[in-house]
């Protein structure tokens, strides 16, 4: 029989150890395993575009606009319905995406590579906040700002970086979290430390000073320009981990806004899937709870990583999603501690005295507390071509975790 | 629909907590849209673009609050947008108000409290078994304040606790006083020289309250739950309890206090005895202490007497010492019994006995089967006598309102007194009851203050019997110490002061009750 403690020590230890690393920018289409024209990559476990949500719809429709494969919104639709497009799951590409989480062949991709397993994951560039493509908005200036990250910020940022070689993408993380960030719905902090580190090197690799200026305005203004780059490194570090004979650790939380599944390291590749809830939202002005769509995206990766919801305790700006006050923050995340396997050995929270976060999601400590994680998270209108209606919390729906420790009791009980 | 905007310069407040007040705004009945943003560029749009931009906010700038409500009417608008500027003053004022984290199961208790040894469980039953030996795997001792744990799990569970040393206190076990603490529910005692293994709640409250009051303490005082000293236990625990307070260096008496033990038990529990030389004082309610005085036990005859013989034992004195002092009491009594008797109407001839503590009804019944014949309850040690209607008492009838069929749907008598005070108004309406016998157990998880809960019952009781031409007695007895957060002697007086007798102990009051049933009947 096997010793499921001990698959969960080597998960646990090959995750902590994982050190993911930026190294580069490049088309998905040269750089993310298996991409072509006319696939595009969503967030979440499978689904066919009928079942899928508006948000998600809105990105494929405005994904094929940009992509030149359709003219207009309703050319897309019938285009995205005519079984020519193929859709996958990011997460069966070694790729994250935010929200929606739509990739697509001309996309610039963050290349991040662990350097403890040799593997790599990839996420798009953030697009900033608002009417945004991984909101499922598809206006003409939605597909006008991400032809400019083709044209502009991509090469940038790739002349810059493969001057710098690497940067540590770790190291990053773990001081945000002492400034503020849990690296989910706040990378206020990182998004400046990455801003400030590889500066210089744009300034190297100037060709144009106003395109170049362009990058470094837009870069400074979009506070959540780390999320990418945090997404694909808790991908990296937690695929390190997954497929491990024996671990009941969760390697994949993921929402396509319909479904919400998650993976789990010792039982491969197989997904565990339920009903998408509604997240609990703080609204911006001038939007309405029924506007909420169901819970979306791959960024619950960060979670499965260890902070985000789970650091909650680390970011004071944001308590008020989880009730408003540092002790209640504090408490979710001392609430999180009961299901993990263990505590990190560089992400810290200092509020708790630096512990570490709390880093590992047990499948059988989640069934047996009936403690599901809960994900801190952007919330994009239900209709396709909205954009962000607000933040909030959404707890994991314990169905996932269930179906899949029955999954692993039939697997390895015997 | 009205829409009210309002501008205000150099306030500012961070985004979410405006979309929180936002949110507040929007659950008003009547308002349509609402919103409040700092004035940025961005947010302007936005209002613009809900329809919610009004000329006030004209100028506005980064620093600026807005308000915006469109509502039905201007006056709700107005209203609401006033009320948006409370909200905002609250969020101000707002203080981490929850209290400490709770954790939420053993393992996050353990890693909470890393030295804790002990954990007490009042999970549902069907669960406490799983919960106390995830605690016994951990090395921790158990107390299961949990009732309706299955009897193979208790057996499994106590098996497991003394192979690997550790108490398994209970299921069913609501008091024990470990290393000083109070455990659920218990008696605030000194700490002492005398160590208790009881098999019995509320005869572990007595003893230890007796030993406390009469200036002794305790060492540890460990409960086993009541079916411990069943065969199909076979006293495990009872006999751990034994063996650990005979090597406690502290423990220099210890007091058994059980209902009877099944004879298997009896038996190990005298071959226990006799490998001991600590003395050893054991109160058997209802049962034959016998083979244990055989054993070397002093046989108590009720609760009381075990305490007070312990303390006696406990400074070297002699353990029949009390009695000469008991006998004046019971002098005592009998005349106050008379001086209560004689006030009397003709027919006054029942006692109705209405306890919290299950032991100590045990107790009372057990006397008046040796004084006044047996007695009415349902739970009667006489078959013939279980009353047919729990509700509804005759002739002379003892109820532990403690009992699974009464606390149904409501907390325990020692918690919540609306079930006691009814039928003790009820009993008082009976023409034939001469004497209502209360208990009243103080210490923690018991009600803060049952002087005030009873005292009007007790008062009113008197009040209606009275108006009937009948003078009604009402016995209590309080079983708890000084040092209890009631406050006995303010308890003690708030009783005395609505009519009540008040009386020391349990056999106490249970003596004036029979007594003065004795004299009601004639012919004593």
């Amino acid at each position: 029989m096997v010793d499921i403690d001990r698959a969960n020590e080597k998960a646990l230890k090959t995750l902590l150890e994982a050190r993911p690393f930026w190294v580069d920018i490049q088309p998905a289409i040269d750089i993310v395993p298996g991409m072509k024209k006319n696939l595009i990559l969503h967030s979440g476990p499978p689904v066919t575009w009928e079942r899928m949500c508006g948000p998600q719809r809105g990105a494929v429709i405005g994904a094929l606009i940009y992509e030149g494969l359709a003219k207009s919104p309703e050319e897309a639709e019938k285009l995205a319905a005519s079984g020519e497009i193929e859709f996958d799951p990011c997460h069966h590409h070694d790729t994250v995406g935010p929200m929606a989480g739509i990739v697509c062949a001309s996309m610039p991709m963050i290349v991040t590579e662990n350097e403890a397993g040799g593997n790599r994951a990839f996420n798009s560039l953030n697009e900033g906040i608002g009417k945004v493509l991984r909101m499922g908005a598809y206006s003409p200036d939605v597909i006008e700002r991400l032809k400019w990250m083709e044209d502009v910020l991509g090469p940038v940022l790739q002349k810059a970086i493969r001057k710098a070689g690497r940067i540590d993408l770790k190291n990053i993380m773990a001081q945000a979290l002492h400034m503020g960030d849990e690296l989910h719905n706040r990378s206020r902090a990182a998004s400046y430390i990455l801003f400030a580190k590889i500066a210089p090197y744009i300034l190297e690799t100037m060709e144009d000073l106003t395109k170049t200026n362009e990058a470094l305005k837009f870069q400074e203004a979009n506070i959540h320009s780390f999320l990418g780059f945090a997404m694909s490194s808790a991908k990296a570090s937690l695929d390190a981990a997954s497929e491990i004979e024996g671990s009941s650790m969760v390697t994949v939380m993921a929402r396509n806004g319909t479904d919400w599944g998650i993976q789990v390291s010792g039982l491969g590749k197989q997904w565990f899937t339920g009903e998408s809830p509604v997240p609990d939202v703080l609204l911006f002005p001038g939007f309405k709870k029924e506007d909420v769509g169901r819970d979306i995206g791959d960024s619950a990766i960060m979670e499965t990583y260890g902070v985000g919801g789970s650091a909650i305790a680390a970011a004071p700006a944001i308590i008020q999603f989880v009730g408003g006050t540092v002790q209640l923050a504090q408490s979710k995340t001392m609430d999180m501690y009961e299901i993990a396997l263990g505590e990190n050995n560089v992400y810290q929270i200092p509020a708790l005295d630096f512990r570490g976060t709390p880093t590992g999601i047990d499948i059988r400590k989640v069934v047996s507390k009936n403690l599901p994680p809960f994900i801190d998270t952007g919330v994009a209108h239900k209709d396709p071509g909205v954009g962000q209606v607000g933040a909030g919390l959404c707890d994991a729906p314990m169905e996932v975790f269930k179906k899949a420790l029955v999954a692993f009791a039939d697997k390895y009980a015997k | 629909m009205f829409v009210i905007g309002i501008k205000k310069s150099g306030e500012y407040y961070d985004s979410v907590t405006l979309m929180l007040a936002s949110r507040d705004l929007l659950e008003t009945e009547g308002v349509d849209d609402a919103a409040i943003v700092m004035g940025t560029e961005e947010n302007l749009q936005l209002l613009k673009g809900s329809g919610l931009l009004t000329e006030e906010m004209s100028g506005a700038g980064d620093t600026d609050l807005l308000i915006a409500v469109k509502a039905a009417d201007e006056k709700l608008a107005r209203e609401t947008a006033g009320r948006a500027e409370e909200i905002l003053r609250e969020s101000k004022r707002k203080r981490a108000e929850a209290g400490a984290h709770l954790p939420r199961s053993l393992e996050g208790a353990v890693k909470m409290m890393p030295d804790a040894n002990l954990v007490v469980i009042s999970v549902a039953g069907r669960w406490a078994g799983d919960v106390a030996r995830d605690a016994l795997k951990r090395g921790l001792h158990v107390m299961l304040f949990s009732d309706n744990v299955p009897i193979e799990t208790e057996k499994e569970l106590k098996e497991l606790g003394r192979e690997k040393g550790l108490l398994v206190m209970g299921p069913d076990c609501g008091t024990a006083i470990i290393n000083g603490a109070p455990l659920c529910f218990a008696n605030v005692v000194e700490r002492g020289e005398i160590g208790i293994v009881a098999a019995s709640g509320t005869g572990l409250q007595e003893v230890s309250s007796v030993i406390g009051n009469r200036g002794g303490g305790i060492s540890q005082a460990i409960g086993t739950g009541g079916r411990d000293v069943k065969d199909s236990i076979g006293g495990i625990m009872f006999l751990e309890g034994i063996k650990a307070l005979a090597a406690d260096e502290k423990t220099r008496v210890i007091v058994l206090v059980s209902k009877p033990p099944d004879a298997g038990v009896i038996d190990k529990t005298a071959a226990a005895i006799k490998e001991i030389d600590k003395p050893v004082v054991a109160i058997l309610i209802g049962g034959d202490p016998v083979v244990l005085k055989e054993a070397g036990a002093h046989p108590a005859d009720d609760l009381e007497q075990a305490g007070l013989i312990a303390v006696a034992l406990a400074r070297g004195e002699d353990p029949d010492g009390f009695r000469e002092e008991l006998s004046r009491r019971a002098e005592e009594i009998r005349k106050t019994a008379k001086a209560e008797a004689t006030k009397m109407k003709d027919g006054q001839v029942h006692l109705r006995g209405l306890f919290s503590g299950g032991t100590l009804c045990d107790e009372t019944q057990l006397l008046c089967r040796e004084t006044i014949g047996p007695v009415y309850s349902p739970a009667p040690i006489d078959p013939a006598y279980k009353l047919d209607d729990i509700w509804k008492s005759r002739e002379n009838t003892v109820v532990d309102l403690g009992e699974d069929e009464f606390t149904v749907g409501r907390p325990h008598p020692m918690i919540d007194f609306s079930l006691r005070k009814k039928r003790i108004v009820e009993e008082a309406a009976d023409p034939s009851v001469a004497v209502i016998l209360l208990d009243v157990v103080l210490g923690y998880g018991s009600h803060p203050s049952p002087g005030e809960e009873l005292a009007p019952a007790i008062a009113e009781a008197r009040k209606r019997a009275a108006k009937e031409g009948r003078h009604l007695t009402v016995a209590c007895s309080i079983t708890g110490t000084a040092l209890d957060p009631q406050d006995r002697e303010k308890v003690n007086r708030e009783l005395a002061e609505a009519g009540a007798v008040v009386m020391p102990t349990n056999a106490a009051a249970s003596l004036l009750a029979v007594e003065i049933v004795k004299i009601r009947r004639g012919g004593e």
